[in-house]
């Protein structure tokens, strides 16, 4: 996030090409916090002021609109996220058991990142990959028919990744 | 002649893996510089439990769970015209040679789902072989506005986003409304947990949806039109946009298709993961780049909707029907399904069935029919206990009910509802209870707050619900439950509030027995509920092998081998299960 504006923000590239693209559109917000969101994982306070400005919508209307949407994040997420789908077919097979022991393994809650900002952890809502219950992904890696030992294993090879 | 190897590319087989298999096949062929072999990825075939899948057209031989590795010997069998016997499935010791002759098709009638499996899904001129586009041309160069809803109205669909509203009378509506400016939106924010026909639809068939919205422009009279879908489905998005480049090409998208009057332009808008926005109105508001909180009706959409425009909203399974029931008459269509529910309906099994995956069976198809002959029954020699339908607006369906004839109306008389069509099966170790309280949670998640009903009573509910799964459930709170329950029901603006507690009401309704044991024996029948059932090591049995010790996720197993029995920290237990599968002997049990 290397440009700066006049108010001294510290404003992605990506999200002055996304208020550029969007501006004047009907509903620019949602698709200018979408580019931001994609491209540095969380949406901070400086680019918010800066599409804000740029878009012309109160700071307020984006910090609600931010905070409706799961998709959007105020905070930034580890190196790895995991989403561990909570749907109602990965549920039936075992999907909250998945959940406790990534949260026991890493020690965070749904929505924390780690301290060595390696992992985060999102429960989240079916994605329909329900053939494959229970599924897990992994930024974007999706991992079918997890079993609590497999999880051990995928935490492990991240892990060692680094 | 020439021959096709088709890999299903859709979610499910990505993920394991399919794109691999089709980098391979091509490798293979081109080592082999054979020709007249066409290596294509296409939509879902539905059996996402035997993915991934590769079907050889035009025989239609059909393999399952196919690797990497057997690129090359697929590849053989194609050119010397054999099987690769290890692949094809196997029903009562035959193997079974084409895709259509397995059971898993039998009572199965593809109409939205006639293109996922048989055409390329990011090739347009596949989709104009299978008449598309056709629909349309008859539509905007043979039929007046008024012919087009006549036959809808005709065809006797219904709303397949889950309150099954007829199709035909919400055109005529928004046709009505006087408007320079009109949109027709697409509802592709299937949020249902356990519904994923609408994404198997755009991601197998984009083009049907392109065609059908197009259609239902010319019919109201709109030019411009909207696809809601979810950010969380990354490759329907991919080729839904593909599809719209491609249909602007051939001209059958933009100004004056098919060199009439008409034009009609398709934009896409991505969801932000709120359930809610698969309400009608919320998504207008989130496409509008509000917050998706859903608005108070009337107005309905069809006067006043999208930028203050009449707007018609339709869902995509819905959507997905449109250029076949124009294409062959509305009464080809109602002569299809029951009274009231024509055509037929896609339903998304999964849970503890044998077939995972999508089918599409007609209206009035029994639950029986679907759960044992397509669906395969129930694994593992467990038995049924109760489907869910519907999703969070749905209910619990028990066995009771498994010969009822699945419709708009029936389903409705027995506490369940059509919703999205997702059906997940439960067998006999499922606890009721836990399922109402499941659904409750995801409710107080995605409740949007507007109003006060549905914000604080699905949380004063979800409480209640938490404390008898924990073995803290009192007296009269079954009764509480109903009390919330129905307030909720008739307090809440939109129908997220307004069905939210139809999981809980199905569940007291068919297992209340089970409620009663969580309140006053404190106990959970299934030995679902993890505060009320511990994992026990039967010193007798245990041969003091230490496989479960070294299993457990949690290190909660404590002993040495051959030192005396092991023995479970209760504490650190996170009731898992995986010592019981792991454990050689049977020595441990869930009491």
């Amino acid at each position: 996030m290397g440009n700066k504006c006049e108010e001294n923000l510290k404003v992605g590239a990506a999200t002055i090409k996304a208020a550029e693209k969007y501006k004047g559109q009907e509903g620019a917000v949602m698709m200018a916090l979408h580019e931001v969101q994609n491209a540095y994982g969380y949406i901070s306070e400086d680019n918010q002021k800066y599409l804000s400005k740029e878009l012309n919508v109160p700071l307020s209307e984006i910090y609600g609109i931010i905070t409706f949407y799961n998709r959007f994040s105020l905070t930034p997420k580890g190196k790895y996220n995991i989403q561990v789908c909570l749907g109602t077919a990965c549920h039936v097979q075992g999907a909250q058991t998945l959940f406790d022991l990534v949260k026991e393994k890493l020690g965070i809650e749904d929505g924390q990142t780690t301290e060595d900002g390696l992992f985060s952890l999102e429960g989240v809502r079916c994605l329909g990959a329900c053939g494959l219950a229970p599924a897990i992904v992994v930024n974007s890696e999706v991992y079918g028919k997890v079993t609590p030992k497999k999880l051990e294993e995928i935490i492990a090879e991240y892990r060692e990744k680094k | 002649m020439k021959k096709k190897i088709m890999v299903c590319c859709g979610t499910g087989c990505t993920s394991s893996k399919s794109e691999n298999i089709i980098k391979a096949l091509k490798e293979e062929i081109k080592i082999r510089k054979v020709k007249d072999i066409e290596v294509s990825k296409t939509g879902c075939f539905g059996f996402c439990a035997k993915g991934p899948i590769v079907v050889i057209e035009p025989e239609e031989t059909f393999y399952e769970l196919v690797k990497v590795e057997d690129a090359k010997d697929i590849v053989e069998a194609v050119v010397s015209g054999n099987l690769v016997e290890r692949l094809l499935p196997k029903e009562k010791e035959e193997f079974v040679k084409k895709w259509h002759e397995l059971n898993f098709y039998h009572k199965q009638k593809r109409i939205a789902l006639k293109n996922c499996g048989k055409i390329n899904p990011e090739n347009i001129d596949e989709y104009i072989e299978e008449k598309g586009y056709k629909a349309l041309e008859k539509a905007v160069k043979e039929m007046s506005q008024e012919d087009v809803i006549n036959e809808v109205l005709k065809s006797g669909l219904r709303g397949r986003g889950g309150a099954g509203f007829p199709t035909g009378k919400k055109w005529q509506f928004a046709k009505d409304s006087v408007s320079d400016i009109k949109y027709v939106v697409c509802n592709a924010d299937e949020g249902d947990p356990g519904a994923f026909m609408d994404r198997s639809i755009l991601e197998g068939d984009p083009h049907s949806i392109i065609e059908a919205m197009a259609i239902a422009g010319f019919a109201i009279g709109a030019s411009e039109g909207y696809v809601y879908v979810r950010a969380e489905y990354p490759i329907a998005v991919n080729r839904l946009e593909i599809a719209i480049e491609q249909a602007k090409e051939k001209k059958v998208l933009g100004n004056n298709i098919f060199g009439t009057d008409f034009s009609f332009d398709i934009k896409i808008r991505l969801g932000a993961g709120a359930f809610v926005c698969g309400e009608e109105t919320a998504l207008l508001n989130s496409i509008e780049g509000k917050r998706g909180e859903p608005r108070t009706k009337p107005p309905f959409p069809a006067v006043s909707g999208l930028f203050g425009k009449p707007t018609l909203i339709n869902n995509v399974e819905t959507l997905a029907n449109i250029p076949q029931i124009i294409l062959n008459g509305g009464n080809w269509y109602s002569e299809i399904g029951t009274e009231t529910s024509k055509g037929t309906k896609v339903f998304a099994l999964s849970g503890n069935i044998n077939n995972v995956g999508l089918v599409e069976v007609p209206m009035g198809t029994t639950l029986r029919e679907i759960i044992y002959d397509v669906g395969g029954g129930i694994p593992n020699g467990k038995g049924f206990k109760a489907c869910q339908m519907g999703g969070p607006s749905g209910g619990c369906i028990p066995a009771e009910f498994l010969d009822t004839k699945i419709d708009y109306e029936n389903l409705n008389k027995i506490g369940a509802m059509m919703g999205s069509g997702g059906l997940i099966a439960m067998d006999d170790t499922k606890c009721m209870v836990n399922i109402a309280k499941f659904f409750l949670e995801f409710t107080v998640d995605e409740s949007c707050g507007k109003c006060p009903p549905c914000r604080i009573g699905t949380k004063r509910m979800l409480e209640i619900l938490t404390r008898i799964t924990e073995g803290k459930g009192k007296e009269g709170d079954i009764e509480l439950l109903e009390e919330l329950a129905y307030s909720i029901k008739d307090a809440s603006l939109c129908g997220l509030g307004q069905t939210a507690a139809n999981p809980v009401l199905s569940t007291i309704k068919y297992f209340r027995d089970e409620y009663i044991a969580h309140i006053r024996d404190k106990k959970c029948p299934a030995g679902e509920c993890k505060a009320l059932a511990s994992y026990i090591i039967d010193e007798e049995i245990c041969k003091q092998c230490g496989i479960c010790k070294k299993n457990c996720p949690v290190d909660a197993i404590k002993g040495e081998v051959r030192q005396g029995a092991f023995e479970i920290i209760q504490d650190k237990c996170i009731k898992c299960g995986t010592c019981v599968a792991k454990c050689p002997f049977k020595a441990i049990s869930k009491k």
